[in-house]
């Protein structure tokens, strides 16, 4: 970047700043959401439903393949969904206050 | 020579490839350090490192030696419960992005006492903030010291375990006080790379000879199998006295979630006592399970030496962008250590004997041994010498990067700001080494003490204290406007130096064995295990507390705040951060 462009008056309005929480905001929460639930739900399954989660699956117990293997890709996905999105609400937020200064 | 070697026990494929690995990092950090000679170059000329470089040395710098020899060996002594372990040390990093990644690159600061004094305009705060660097440091550095000890005793195996300690501390000590391993990028994601190579490749071919991952876990039956349905050609060596049976091993809840709760159980006396304690048994173990994911998920966005690297991405999507490939990096990683303890319990059931650096921590350095009772005695010696080398790696590695973060912080906030305001840079250079060198002495002296306990038990131990101080504070400050500096300050130390509080409690009594706390624990399970799983109290503790207090002085709201939550959240294209930047050089600030 070379000279900050000067930003328009509209970016430094409270409701600006709250809407810009607010989608971000959002949308942090929703993956977290994701994630959580999972590590919730893991070990009230394994507590309430332990003979479920015993069975053999390829060898493993289903509860060990799903935490010592498949957690890791789960929460790949999280991310990469998380990224994709997070940089498109910042691409977005950015036009719209741009545009702002040139009306 | 080789007869020497032999006649001491020591294997000199082991010896040497050790050897190098430590020449190898030792120089590279003294040969990177001299092409860039200031601190300030770290910064600099990290602005230009790729995501790929920079994801690689996050990773280097994370793995330690609890990920590398602590998680097998807890595996291979608890079983599935130890696996919440490496899930939540890779995981932990998705709040790190959802939260706290991008905004914080965006702020500019790049250590949380940084952050602290930017974000409320306090000195004091960044005093305090400092002061957990060394609490959560010292905790870390503990268990760096005991892989340390660990894999030297292993090596040399008349060694005691001590002199492996003060030897390995006193080298690193030696090399980040003479200006060695500043963290450059470049050694950092080699050393990544070093112990991928040295945690898959052994394991690759020990399994392809003695049996896979999970037909060695096939072996372990179930509650519910009556008999254990190991597939053909599968060996198994009669388990010891102390190994927990295969049906707790290999289920939820086991030894490790049940210690305290069976501890109580063998000191009851009536039957009735007994049967209160069994039906409490699930119970507690379930909340020993979520208080120890709390710990591990919310302390990984709040370790600070982890934070600093955030840095060296050139914006706030970088930042974010690096996050994601961290996770892959070291989720690849964490799949291949509890492989090590499924196949050790089958194969090397010895260690469950031994106690101290003799005990399970070292199944990974010995593992690749068992080769040579398959006719490849060669290649099990090799192989042996490549675990110990990304052994060597990791605690080397964590070890010198937690040396400069506490050295730092000692040498410029506490002495810098607080003793000596008006030092030139060469008395705080002189500084920085004296610090290494104190901070260096207390952590071997620390290491000493704790060979009985687990690696990744202790690493734990640190990541519950962050989640309980660092974690509330960048959460609450990226996302709330009302955070007042007070609210912050007090949250962070109540709910920080409880949980320190409570978590130096159960490793004092259990280093030293003091009678009248075993006592204690035993009539009392349920405390001790909120006292060594502090953070399903702590961390809500420390939030409640920020909210009550903020609240309570809102009128000291930083009048700049708006300005501040923009910067930390307004997309970089808007170029908020220059304005911001001017604004304070104009007021004659910092």
């Amino acid at each position: 970047m070379s000279e900050s462009p000067s930003t328009p008056d509209s970016i430094h309005s409270d409701a600006f700043l709250a809407r810009l929480m607010r989608d971000q905001l959002k949308l942090s929460i929703a993956c977290a959401l994701c994630f959580v639930v999972a590590l919730v739900a893991l070990p009230l399954l394994n507590y309430f439903q332990p003979e479920f989660m015993a069975q053999r699956v390829f060898g493993f117990t289903l509860t060990w393949l799903i935490l010592g293997v498949l957690f890791f890709p789960f929460v790949w996905i999280i991310s990469y969904v998380f990224i994709k999105r997070s940089i498109a609400l910042e691409d977005a937020e950015a036009k719209a206050a741009l545009d702002g200064l040139t009306k | 020579m080789n007869a020497l070697l032999a006649a001491a026990g020591i294997d000199p494929w082991i010896a040497i490839c050790s050897l190098v690995t430590v020449v190898i990092t030792v120089g590279m950090g003294f040969w990177t350090a001299g092409k860039s000679k200031s601190a300030g170059d770290f910064f600099v000329a990290g602005r230009s490192v790729s995501v790929g470089w920079n994801a690689s040395a996050i990773s280097g710098e994370y793995l330690s030696a609890a990920s590398f020899m602590g998680v097998a060996g807890m595996v291979m002594l608890n079983g599935y419960d130890a696996l919440w372990y490496p899930v939540c040390y890779a995981c932990g990093y998705l709040f790190l992005l959802l939260f706290i990644a991008g905004p914080l690159r965006r702020f500019g600061a790049y250590t949380i006492p940084d952050f602290a004094e930017g974000r409320y305009d306090s000195p004091v705060f960044r005093k305090i903030a400092v002061c957990f660097v060394l609490f959560i440091g010292f905790f870390y550095t503990m268990p760096q010291m005991k892989g340390a000890g660990t894999t030297l005793a292993y090596i040399f195996p008349g060694l005691h375990y001590s002199v492996g300690v003060i030897v390995v501390g006193a080298v690193i000590t030696l090399n980040v006080s003479l200006g060695g391993m500043k963290g450059i990028t470049l050694v950092q994601a080699f050393q990544y790379w070093l112990k991928v190579f040295a945690i898959t490749i052994p394991i690759f071919v020990l399994a392809s000879i003695v049996g896979h991952y999970q037909q060695h876990l096939e072996a372990n039956k179930t509650a519910q199998e009556t008999v254990a349905a190991a597939p053909a050609g599968i060996e198994r060596k009669a388990l010891t006295a102390k190994a927990p049976k295969d049906e707790q091993w290999i289920a939820p809840f086991g030894s490790l979630t049940t210690k305290a709760v069976d501890n109580a159980i063998k000191a009851a006396k009536t039957p009735e006592e007994k049967a209160a304690l069994e039906a409490n048994k699930k119970p507690y173990s379930l909340l020993y399970t979520y208080s120890l994911i709390i710990a591990l998920v919310c302390g990984t966005a709040g370790l600070p030496h982890i934070l600093v690297r955030f840095y060296t991405n050139p914006d706030g999507v970088a930042a974010k962008r690096t996050t994601m490939w961290v996770m892959i990096l070291i989720g690849v990683f964490y799949v291949f250590p509890p492989v090590y303890g499924v196949i050790g319990r089958s194969l090397m059931p010895e260690l469950y004997e031994a106690i101290g650096s003799k005990g399970t921590d070292k199944v990974v350095l010995e593992l690749p041994t068992l080769l040579a009772g398959r006719d490849y005695p060669l290649l099990g010696s090799v192989l042996s010498g490549i675990t110990c080398a990304g052994a060597f790696a990791a605690f080397m590695s964590t070890f010198s990067g937690l040396l400069v973060s506490m050295s730092s912080a000692l040498a410029h906030d506490i002495y810098g700001r607080m003793l000596k305001p008006d030092s030139s840079p060469e008395q705080r250079l002189k500084a920085f080494k004296w610090a290494a060198v104190i901070i260096g002495v207390v952590s071997v002296g620390l290491g000493t003490q704790v060979e009985k306990l687990n690696i990744n038990y202790l690493v734990g131990q640190a990541f519950a204290i962050a989640a309980a101080s660092y974690f509330p504070l960048l959460f609450m400050s990226v996302w709330w406007r009302g955070m007042t500096m007070k609210g912050a300050a007090t949250g962070m130390l109540v709910g920080g130096l409880m949980a320190l509080g409570a978590i130096t409690l159960t490793t004092l009594s259990d280093v030293y064995a003091v009678q009248s706390l075993a006592d204690f624990w035993v009539a009392n399970p349920l405390v001790r295990i909120l006292c060594e799983q502090p953070a399903i109290w702590a961390v809500p503790l420390s939030i409640i507390l920020m909210i009550v207090v903020s609240k309570a002085t809102a009128s000291t709201v930083p009048a700049d705040v708006r300005m501040k939550m923009l910067v930390l959240h307004a997309p970089e294209a808007l170029g908020l951060k220059q304005e911001y930047i001017k604004e304070h050089e104009g007021l004659g600030g910092h």
